[in-house]
């Protein structure tokens, strides 16, 4: 029984961590430019390689694994942001312009 | 009788499938993208969905050790996306006019080494 538990567990992971990593990958594409692109490219991304590493971990059945893929995922979850805001504050300041559907530059206004 | 390596081995493989959609999609904005930042943050989805490849393949094979390699494949893919948050900046703004002369071109990389802040230090 708890072998069923622990599998349903692992799939239910696994297919909500690909689908997360899909809907990502469709905002990468719909979304109008570079500023918005990032929210889905480092939110959605992230929770979605995180929820498949907890996956693998918990499917092991081993504490030492388990830890490993939770260090993974709060790794993911350190540098994403930072790379997110690096590559947004070197694509602002190189003069790529906002899309059409922000109000707001508040970078800009300096 | 479904035993929970089935329930698995099905959950693997439609992840699996998910995930290659995902794959290729990113792909097509690495490759339409119309900037270069935007072929970036899709590099660096790529990696992240590499990850989560990883991470479903290691279920799929029980080998444990493509964690480790799904980590390693974190740091690198961190680095590499900083490597070309400094590219980007240390090209200057895409708005100037192309150099035609070494002599312009250092004095335009000044110029818009001066705009920026910090941008006085080593690069």
């Amino acid at each position: 029984m708890m072998d069923y538990i622990l599998a349903a567990v692992a799939a239910l992971l696994l297919i909500s961590g690909a689908l997360f990593a899909l809907s990502a990958a469709i905002g990468l594409l719909r979304l109008p430019d570079l500023y918005t692109r990032m929210h889905a490219a480092s939110k959605v991304g992230t929770v979605g390689s995180g929820l498949l590493l907890l996956a693998a971990g918990l499917y092991s059945q081993d504490l030492a694994i388990l830890a490993r893929a939770i260090a993974g995922f709060v790794f993911l979850l350190l540098t994403a942001p930072v790379s997110a805001h690096l590559l947004a504050r070197a694509a602002h300041l190189s003069g790529y312009q906002l899309g059409a559907v922000s109000v707001r530059d508040d970078l800009g206004k300096r | 009788m479904i035993t929970p390596a089935d329930i698995v081995a099905v959950a693997s493989s439609a992840a699996l499938i998910i995930l290659g959609l995902a794959l290729i999609l990113t792909v097509w904005r690495v490759v339409a993208g119309p900037t270069l930042p935007d072929r970036i943050l899709a590099l660096d989805m790529l990696t992240g969905i590499s990850i989560g490849l990883i991470a479903v393949i290691a279920v799929k094979t029980g080998f444990s050790l493509y964690i480790d390699i799904a980590i390693s494949l974190g740091l690198v893919g961190f680095l590499a996306t900083v490597a070309f948050a400094r590219f980007v900046l240390s090209r200057g703004s895409i708005k100037s006019p192309a150099p035609t002369s070494p002599a312009k071109a250092s004095s335009s990389t000044k110029a818009s080494a001066k705009k920026r802040h910090g941008g006085g230090r080593k690069r």
